[in-house]
């Protein structure tokens, strides 16, 4: 893992303290809210429905299990007991108090962490695909590159009043899991035809209110030219984006409004005035960033396929846990195991501070001190031994950590809508806790089989709604809560924004609205491999259409 | 019949106040200051205005109740959540203080 060099650790401490000298002046006084909400925001700091809210920097969804440990004690100390695990492989405290940020943020300091960037119309927290240094199918590790981007990004002076924010994301692998092409800048890290390692640069992509798929505009960049080609990228839309309406702020406006070979000749003419400045990427420097993320020393552990086989035979739920909660390793006597926190009925993504303690034990005896936290709002231990599966299992069996579920229908992305959220105009967390306990039952989660459900409480899409195989939106119509269902959506490698598919359903209908769903795929599917993505993208909407509305319409 | 309170959330912790008759800052929203007409409401508008500049509380604002008997009652769900605390965590927020109606 990174470690902080004397650099890291000065701006940080730097940054804290500026933020308690600016806290302390907003409680005297001496600062008004408009002067003091642009601060707070730069540090993290929202304000919520119920309290303020505390979102904390996690670099690529990265943590030791110091860090995670840190994270418990101040779920603890200054807040209810828990954390949300959010789409941005960040974490949300919901209930700190003002006069308590400064030391929330010097105790996250202790341990390398921050809550910079995490709002504002700034870089944000760069994410990347969470099986990360770990996954048998990764080409190369994406995180030496996302540090490297952070290190950049981190109050970057020209960079830190852009039109609108700016997300970046970076995959180590084809198959897509860091949903690169709904970012602003996606970086998919791949090889040439002589084996040197580069970039597929895709710009524009987003969700929110305007979705969009991003475009390429080179497929090969190579490493040296990371930060001399994404500051191309970023003084055109620095220049260009629009400050005129905040709705059309983004830089997939831009690129959608410019069109993409007009833009894409934009920056690269950019380049070609910084392609040779001291922004270009030393092999040096990348070696010594990369050395940080070396793999760690894996012992061979071949006894462990045995005892896996013994132990599946004597127990179907852990058998079935394996089957769905752990991928396959580069090393063939590991795994990559998936925590799910979505259990039956529970808040997607919240974990309690004994959780996050236990994980943190597990992690550093058995995962080599190494956690991730995935976009879907799961964690993560990426170096399992195969023959430690059986211990690791029933250590997450103790406080409720072993939903077999990953991928499957109650593997629900939501985000706090409007239960904690001052922009959400639905609530989405109880929609998805109706939804898991309709499903509950494994035998016909497994056979349903891989379906991505994606629920937002506002059109701003924190809960990725548009990329789910099926996607829930709410709304306020007439004071009620409304559910809009999008179908056909998927953020991976082969990136599609769902489709509406007309009226919306109330409350009490939305979770039947679903099943109705759920049960014409299992109608229509060739045979149960294929998926409800591809019978979607097979047969379209008018099925599905066809079985929501005509049932509505015989209800009436 | 829709009257009007006045909102905001305290500054040093973030949580949800209301306006009382006494001009102090109420943890509960039974016994807000209730506008009953046009001149009232903009009284409270006034009041608002006066309360960010106080630096005791900050996101003011003036929202739609109903007084149903003893209490009030407002009429968004989103304010209802604030008054209560969010519907999927029962043990948290201002219903774990006091029995009160659900929000939904």
């Amino acid at each position: 893992m990174y470690r902080y060099d004397e650099f890291d650790h000065a701006f940080v401490s730097a940054r804290v303290e500026q933020f308690k000298d600016q806290v302390e002046r907003r409680l005297a006084g001496e600062l008004t809210e408009d002067q003091f909400r642009p601060l707070r925001l730069m540090n993290g700091v929202y304000l919520q429905l119920h309290a303020y809210m505390l979102r904390v920097a996690i670099p690529y969804g990265t943590l030791s299990s110091r860090q995670m440990r840190k994270l418990a004690h101040i779920a603890r100390t200054y807040d209810r007991g828990y954390g949300h695990f959010t789409t941005r492989q960040n974490l949300q405290y919901n209930w700190p108090a003002l006069k308590d940020m400064p030391k929330v943020l010097d105790e996250l300091a202790e341990v390398e962490m921050h809550a910079l960037q995490t709002s504002g119309n700034c870089i944000r927290n760069v994410t990347a695909d969470h099986f990360a240094g770990a996954a048998a199918d990764e080409v190369a590790d994406p995180r030496p590159y996302a540090e490297i981007l952070r290190q950049w990004s981190s109050m970057h002076p020209e960079f830190s009043y852009l039109p609108r924010k700016f997300k970046i994301a970076v995959t180590g692998a084809e198959r897509d899991r860091a949903a690169i092409q709904v970012h602003d800048i996606g970086l998919h890290l791949k090889k040439n035809a002589a084996g040197e390692i580069g970039f597929a640069v895709y710009v524009g992509g987003g969700q929110g209110r305007t979705p969009m798929v991003a475009k390429k505009i080179r497929d090969f960049l190579p490493v040296e030219d990371l930060l001399t080609y994404t500051t191309a990228i970023m003084r055109v839309y620095n220049l260009n984006g629009r400050r005129d309406n905040k709705y059309k702020a983004r830089i997939k406006i831009l690129v959608h409004e410019t069109g993409t070979e007009e833009l894409t000749r934009q920056v690269e003419t950019e380049w070609l005035a910084l392609k040779n400045s001291d922004l270009k990427l030393p092999q040096t420097d990348v070696d010594a960033i990369d050395s940080y993320f070396r793999p760690p020393h894996l012992p061979q552990r071949p006894e462990g396929w045995s005892a896996l086989a013994s132990a599946r035979k004597a127990d179907h739920v852990f058998a079935a846990w394996v089957d769905q909660n752990v991928t396959p390793h580069k090393n063939p006597d590991y795994g990559v195991v998936t925590i799910s926190l979505k259990p039956i009925g529970g808040i997607p993504g919240d974990a309690t501070d004994a959780q996050m303690d236990l994980v943190a034990d597990i992690a550093e005896q058995f995962s080599q001190d190494e956690i991730r936290v995935s976009h879907e709002q799961n964690l993560i231990l990426p170096h399992v031994a195969i023959a430690d599966l059986r211990i690791v299992y029933d250590l997450l069996l103790t406080d409720s950590l072993a939903t077999a579920n990953a991928g499957l229908i109650t593997d629900i992305i939501s985000c706090p809508g409007l239960d904690y959220c001052a922009l959400a105009t639905a609530r989405s967390i109880p929609v998805a806790q109706r939804i898991s306990e309709r499903f509950a039952d494994p035998a016909r989660q497994a056979d349903i089989g891989e379906l991505k459900l994606k629920i937002s409480g506002c059109i701003n899409a924190c809960g990725h709604h548009h990329v789910g195989h099926i996607g829930i939106l709410g709304v306020e119509k007439k004071g009620e809560e409304l559910y809009q269902i999008s179908l056909g959506g998927s953020g991976d490698e082969v990136c599609t924004i769902g489709d509406i598919t007309g009226r919306g359903f109330s409350s009490e209908e939305i979770v039947d609205a679903i099943e109705t769903i759920v049960d014409r795929y299992l109608e229509i599917r060739t045979d149960k491999e294929e998926t409800f993505l591809a019978a979607y993208r097979r047969l379209g909407a008018a099925p599905f259409k066809d079985a929501l509305y005509s049932e509505a319409a015989d209800a009436a | 019949m829709s009257v009007k309170v006045l909102t905001a959330n305290r500054l040093t912790d973030g949580e949800a106040v209301w306006l009382g008759a006494n001009g102090e800052w109420l943890d509960h929203i039974d016994g807000a200051l209730v506008a009953r007409h046009a001149e009232a409401a903009a009284a409270l508008e006034e009041a608002g205005k006066v309360a960010i500049k106080s630096n005791l509380v900050i996101d003011v604002n003036v929202i739609d109740v109903e007084e149903r008997g003893e209490h009030l009652y407002p009429i968004r769900l989103r304010e209802r959540i604030r008054q209560l605390g969010p519907t999927v965590r029962l043990d948290l927020g201002k219903q774990a203080e006091k029995p009160a109606a659900n929000a939904a």
